[in-house]
């Protein structure tokens, strides 16, 4: 197999990966700071994505530009789902948070189905057919600016949590739920922002995905196992970690893709995900409980 | 169980037993599917609601029985009695592997129900590329002689179905009625209640957690050899498939996790409900792709939110049969 051939699948992988790492983290920040799983993530993804491709059916808004309204709606949409609906599940047994949160899938999903029908969607910009090149090293310009962008949108994120105090403030929820509540703060407030922010981060995932892949309603599920995959292999609540683990999933993928058989691809990102479970639950960057 | 249960047990159960006299085709095929998820949903309640380990990766146990009875009948003659032990043999094998290893690893709660959805994927396209079983193209079993009864090979017509999968519901529910009161179910509530203070208590909870997992693998391989010798083929892009998972748990946590009568009862509830949403669409021409399941997923979000516990807790209360 010629080495250019590997090298530039792994670039590709890696690209792909940062994107990936983007939607992961909205899910981590969620897991991290309110303790649902978002089993609803990939179905809010593949939202986004069609939200992607009406506006650049309608207004030709390119989808870097789309990421502005689609994610702003994301963050209200995600606040008021916390606020409104999983709230007052976040003291019940895990199996009833795991129900109501599929059955906000289920209805997603198929509202999707219903809207847009079973076909693929995708959309089509000039630069997606132009790559960089560096002798026998092409980089896709989409996939560049996809994974800058996922890059921008997570160190601004990473930024928030550390540097502001509503962001301080969520962590100190995140840390310690009584304590929070001790020191006054308005811990479903902040849940709902946190629901909020990550559902913004998938929304803009969502946005500069529909650059790399046509979507189609049947992505949703997929996406949220891969979502799950992607932060359990880098530490479920661990920012750097869904980053890590999107890279790591994203190359593996493309490199499965390319040696062994594309079908087989996934059998390896639930083999990774199986045996860091058993040896390191924690995920690989998570901090161990 | 008080006098009213038994009622309503000997109700149910004389109006199950005579049901294959009056019903036709389509509503015998309905109670079938009812009767299954029941039997398999009573065999997802045994880990989860008796001893509170949740999985989300219960169609592993659904194919592999299935596919073990039917690869052993389709390629080496061997009849769904003999292959029935094998399949049990089988998901007990995978289900004592998967028990094993979270257990010993300390794994509970969310990670422990992401692995079992991460075993039954990755064995999902583990057969996807396995060629005895014909992989994505699938495995198929001859249809059934629909007038006659073949017992020695589980063929035969709709009603040896239905009768069968009644009997192992029947069953299913007599045996998580005893093990409820027995030791073994009350070390069960005590692992899920506080798994520390139980073991605290001296209760080994590695061994009675791996109990609950093997007894609900055993019971969930032999819905898979009914699976397969029902509906004559397996595929497992869909016997392996999370919404197969998600089918089974539906049951016992809308009708209320950890009671006897949940799984049933949310079996049919649902089951009816989702035929009554296609009918109601049908009737008004409404008939896209997606509207029926979305009407489902909104009455399970209602349900969820409304009746947390499930439907069954609820309903005792109010036909004065629990406490």
């Amino acid at each position: 197999m010629p080495i250019d051939l590997v090298i530039n699948v792994l670039i590709a992988g890696t690209l792909t990966g940062m994107v990936y790492g983007l939607m992961a983290l909205g899910l981590s920040v969620i897991f991290g700071v309110v303790r649902v799983v978002n089993f609803a993530h990939g179905e809010m993804m593949t939202i986004a994505m069609y939200a992607t491709v009406v506006l650049f059916a309608a207004l030709k808004l390119d989808p870097f530009l789309a990421i502005v309204p689609v994610a702003a709606a994301f963050f209200v949409f995600g606040y008021l789902l916390q606020a409104a609906v999983i709230n007052p599940f976040i003291t019940r047994p895990e199996h009833s948070q795991f129900m109501l949160v599929l059955a906000i899938a289920i209805v997603m999903v198929n509202g999707l189905l219903m809207v847009f029908g079973p076909d693929a969607r995708n959309i089509q910009v000039d630069y997606q057919l132009e790559s960089f090149a560096f002798g026998k090293i092409f980089v896709d310009k989409a996939r560049l600016y996809a994974a800058l962008a996922a890059i921008a949108v997570s160190a601004g994120l990473f930024a928030f949590f550390r540097l502001t105090r509503t962001g301080k403030a969520i962590r100190a929820c995140a840390d310690n739920h009584l304590g929070a509540l001790v020191v006054g703060l308005n811990v479903k407030r902040y849940y709902a922002l946190t629901f909020g922010l990550g559902s913004a981060c998938v929304a803009v995932a969502g946005c500069v995905m529909i650059l790399l892949v046509d979507v189609s309603p049947a992505l949703g599920p997929a996406y949220t196992l891969l979502a799950f995959v992607i932060v359990i292999v880098g530490g479920l609540g661990s920012m750097g970690g869904a980053l890590l683990g999107g890279v790591l999933i994203g190359v593996s993928e493309a490199m499965a893709g390319l040696f062994i058989t594309p079908s087989a691809k996934s059998m390896f990102s639930f083999g990774l995900l199986i045996l860091v479970l058993l040896f390191r639950p924690q995920g690989l960057l998570g901090k161990k409980t | 169980m008080n006098r009213r249960a038994a009622i309503l047990l000997t109700v149910l159960t004389a109006g199950l037993v005579a049901l294959p006299g009056f019903a036709d085709a389509y509503v015998l095929s309905v109670a079938t599917l009812i009767l299954y998820l029941a039997y398999t949903g009573q065999a997802w309640n045994v880990m989860m609601g008796f001893a509170g380990q949740l999985s989300l990766g219960h169609s592993l146990y659904v194919g592999v029985g299935a596919y073990v009875a039917a690869g052993l009948f389709f390629h080496l003659g061997i009849g769904p009695w003999a292959g029935l032990w094998l399949s049990i043999a089988a998901c007990i094998a995978f289900g004592a592997a998967i028990g094993f290893l979270a257990f010993r690893f300390g794994i509970s709660g969310v990670y422990f129900a992401l692995l079992t959805i991460a075993f039954a994927e990755f064995t999902r396209i583990g057969f996807d590329h396995l060629g005895w079983t014909g992989g994505p193209g699938g495995l198929f079993i001859k249809v059934a002689q629909r007038d006659q009864i073949d017992l020695a090979n589980f063929r035969g017509p709709p009603e040896m179905y239905y009768y069968a999968i009644l009997a192992l519901t029947a069953g299913a529910f007599a045996l998580c009625a005893w093990l409820l009161g027995s030791r073994a179910g009350y070390y069960w509530q005590a692992i899920r209640e506080n798994e520390e203070a139980a073991q605290a208590l001296g209760i080994n909870t590695f061994r009675w957690k791996m109990l609950a997992v093997v007894l609900s693998s055993a019971m969930t391989a032999v819905s898979g050899v009914f699976f397969a010798f029902y509906y004559n083929n397996l595929f497992p892009e869909q016997i392996f498939n999370i919404s197969r998972s998600i089918e089974i748990i539906l049951g016992p946590i809308i009708g209320g996790v950890g009671t006897l009568f949940g799984p049933i009862l949310g079996a049919a509830v649902l089951t009816i409900l989702a035929d009554t949403i296609t009918e109601v669409l049908a009737a008004l021409g409404w008939e896209f792709p997606g509207v029926k399941q979305v009407f489902y997923g909104v009455v399970l979000l209602a349900v969820i939110m409304f009746l947390p516990n499930g439907i069954w807790p609820t309903l005792a209360r109010k036909l004065g049969i629990s406490k």
